[in-house]
């Protein structure tokens, strides 16, 4: 009878469902089914998602291939603390090393170029959060992640870290350009 | 054990010694983790807020990882202790299970968690709620949460333990209330949360102390949101309870249908764990297939069970308040419902705000590929508060209205400011909720002191409105604090103050819940059967807003660069 005493018919799972519910049952049935299908939908015709492209890594093995990568492809050098510009090659890898507390280094990338970028972490969980594009990545140690990106804007873009980090948290600030 | 029984002379309510003891301890405990929480609140608040910046940012750490615990889960799960209490002894009208039991668990969460607790404010232990390896807090972090754990583990034990005892007892007959299913509900989702938290938090505690030498930081991700994830659908199992709960003592209600409500808390048990994958959907190590099915075949259901009882309460309100002559039109029910009725208020803002504001926010967020857009961002925290805040602790304090009269025997202070404080707790979080929502969508981060990112060796300036919305969040957040404020004063100065209240006659034996008649029975259904059609309109509303916001996200999903 009331939700705070035991239903008054006994048999209360014989009770039929009355035809207001039965629809409401089925509206919210359908509208999960096109929210299941959306997802599919948009890996077969939509261009943005997230690869699946892993490896297991260790921070050496990672920072190894970075560090190759830079040598290979800096163009010059920005601020103070020298940080490398790499210039991808387009089609190319690129490699971005996550680490308390900065992205490093920073890319360059052209328009309208796929790149596949290797994303890893040195230390902790971090956030590879692009900005203002609003992408929104997270890297995880011991893993590289490869995601193939194609940028659709130019200029001068912020890597923000999103993932808690510790105390210098707020100043780990990447860049990539774009031309 | 002997012990006593006493009807409340207002309510009808049955209240074993033991278990009215267990009840009060934990809702008292409860009540002083959200003082704690929300002081936490009030620091994290102030320095989010671009124009105070209140705190340096190691403070701002410590007491956001505080925050976190304290709310998530000290006040939550001590009051839920409370919950399953009631919704077993004394809906049931049993005695209590193995009441020194409960102590033990009672004494083991609150040991727990304030050795956590002294373990975040020594400084050591600033890792967040989810304290993702391998950031490392101190042993006696994660040893008060096992605690925690194995202390509301206990809890469900009693639970369970009564349900036995009443159906031993034969103290009704049928099945069990409504109530104390969707409590059941929870009872069994918080089984399966507990035993993931042990699966994940034990090795890590072992990792903290050096006897394990390396935890793999996507493997932690996963089994601790089993937990973190998990503890999240206990709460809204028990906020749901409280949502047929409240209406049936104030109004009257009954459930349109128990099979289609029950069946709709059984999708819980069945789906809802598995949807804390949606917390993995931007990490590298799991694939695209694994996200797709795990948030989708399993999370919709669950996302059907919550939208069947988003139908179903406001449901069970319509009919009640037809039933009582409010008959005209499609809203009179609405607009004559006792709204100012604390209890009844605070339960309908939880609805409307979890539903519309919470709900749909996190299967937006919950969409594999849109998650993207908004993973790690403010728009996170925004979508819980307006789960587990406007849902679940304005669920918990509406219920606290009606809880101080029939436990505590106390009248309740102030009644015009109690009348007020559902609509300012629940108006202002869900203001504070929707503008934290609008922060994420333009790209600010969670868990980020500084959103000018002073000390970085680049800039980065946010658009202006990212820093109105933060403003907001600041404003509101601040009010929704003072409505929290509010309600702790009311219920504190109640149990101190209040006027004391009969507690009626006191009995050795309890008195069962007296059958159902033959012919109650056979009215239940057919005559007794009232349409909504005012709920059919809100749920539309809901499912409109719903499928708008959906599409909104894929259109801006699809301005992004291209990703593959």
């Amino acid at each position: 009878m009331s939700s705070i005493l035991p239903p008054s018919n006994r048999l209360w799972w014989k009770e039929s469902i009355d035809k207001t519910e039965w629809t409401w049952i089925g509206i919210a049935f359908v509208w999960g089914m096109i929210m299941f299908v959306m997802m599919i939908y948009w890996h077969i015709y939509g261009k943005q998602n997230l690869s699946n492209e892993a490896y297991k890594t260790t921070p050496e093995m990672f920072a190894a291939k970075a560090e190759k990568f830079i040598a290979e492809n800096t163009i010059r050098t920005e601020t103070d603390l020298e940080i490398p510009v790499v210039k991808v090659p387009p089609g190319g890898d690129g490699y971005l090393i996550a680490r308390l507390w900065n992205w490093y280094p920073i890319l360059e990338l052209q328009e309208g170029k796929e790149y596949k970028i290797h994303l890893s972490s040195m230390d902790y969980n971090h956030g590879f959060s692009l900005q203002p594009v609003n992408i929104n990545i997270q890297v995880i140690p011991g893993y590289e992640h490869v995601v193939k990106m194609t940028p659709t804007s130019t200029g001068t873009f912020a890597i923000v870290c999103n993932e808690f980090c510790g105390i210098g948290h707020h100043t780990m600030l990447g860049r990539i350009y774009v031309k | 054990m002997a012990t006593t029984y006493r009807t409340c002379p207002a309510s009808g309510l049955q209240f074993e010694a033991h278990a009215e003891k267990l009840m009060k301890w934990n809702a008292v405990v409860a009540v002083l983790w959200l003082l704690v929480g929300g002081i936490g609140a009030l620091g994290v608040i102030m320095t989010r807020w671009p124009a105070f910046k209140l705190l340096p940012a190691d403070q701002f750490y410590t007491i956001l990882t505080a925050h976190g615990i304290d709310m998530l889960l000290m006040w939550i799960l001590h009051f839920e202790m409370a919950v399953l209490y009631f919704a077993s002894s004394v809906l049931l009208r049993c005695r209590i299970w193995a009441p020194k039991l409960g102590w033990g668990g009672f004494w083991l969460m609150v040991i727990g968690g304030l050795m956590t607790n002294v373990a975040i404010f020594q400084g050591e232990s600033s890792v967040m709620f989810t304290s993702y390896v391998p950031m490392q807090a101190a042993p006696h972090f994660y040893l008060g949460l096992i605690l925690v754990a194995v202390g509301s583990l206990i809890g469900c034990a009693i639970f369970f333990g009564t349900l036995v005892v009443a159906k031993k007892d034969k103290t009704y007959t049928g099945s069990i209330p409504m109530v104390t299913f969707g409590a059941l509900t929870a009872a069994i989702i918080a089984v399966f949360t507990i035993l993931s938290g042990a699966g994940i938090l034990i090795p890590t505690f072992l990792w903290s102390v050096g006897l394990i030498k390396e935890i793999d930081a996507q493997l932690y991700r996963m089994v601790w949101w089993a937990l973190g994830h998990s503890s999240q659908q206990i709460n809204v199992a028990a906020h749901v309870s409280i949502w047929y709960l409240i209406p049936a003592i104030v109004i009257g209600a009954k459930p349109l249908s128990e099979k289609v409500s029950r069946g709709a808390f059984l999708l819980y048990i069945l789906f809802l764990q598995l949807a804390s994958a949606h917390h993995l959907l931007s990490d590298p190590g799991m694939s695209a297939e694994w996200k797709v099915l795990n948030t989708s075949y399993f999370m919709y259901f669950a996302v059907m069970a919550s939208m069947i009882h988003g139908f179903t309460v406001p449901g069970a309100v319509e009919a009640a308040m037809r039933r009582k002559g409010f008959n005209n039109g499609l809203f009179e029910w609405l607009r004559k419902a006792p709204w100012g009725n604390p209890a009844f208020a605070g339960m309908f803002i939880s609805l409307v705000s979890f539903g519309f504001l919470g709900g749909i926010s996190g299967v937006v967020l919950g969409t594999e590929q849109i998650n993207m857009l908004m993973h790690n961002t403010f728009y996170v925290p925004g979508h819980f508060h307006t789960t587990v805040v406007t849902g679940t602790t304005l669920a918990f304090m509406a219920v606290t209205y009606l809880l101080v009269p029939t436990l505590f025997r106390r009248k309740m202070i102030w009644p015009k400011l109690c009348q007020i404080q559902p609509y300012l707790f629940g108006i202002a979080m869900s203001i504070t909720g929707l503008v934290m929502m609008g922060a994420g969508t333009l790209g600010v981060s969670r868990r980020h002191w500084d959103m000018a990112f002073s000390g970085a060796p680049f800039q980065y300036e946010w658009p202006g409105a990212a820093y109105l919305m933060m403003g907001m969040t600041g404003f509101f957040g601040v009010i929704t604090i003072i409505g929290g404020a509010l309600w702790i004063v009311l219920v504190v100065g109640s149990l101190l103050f209040g006027e004391k209240l009969d507690g009626g006659a006191v009995s050795d034996k309890p008195t069962p819940i007296p059958a159902a008649t033959p012919a109650a029975a056979a009215s239940h259904h057919g005559s007794d059967h009232v349409a909504v059609p005012g709920t059919v309109i809100l749920a539309l509303a809901l499912l409109v807003a719903f499928v708008l916001y959906y599409y909104v996200n894929w259109k801006y999903l699809s301005e992004v660069w291209l990703l593959s």
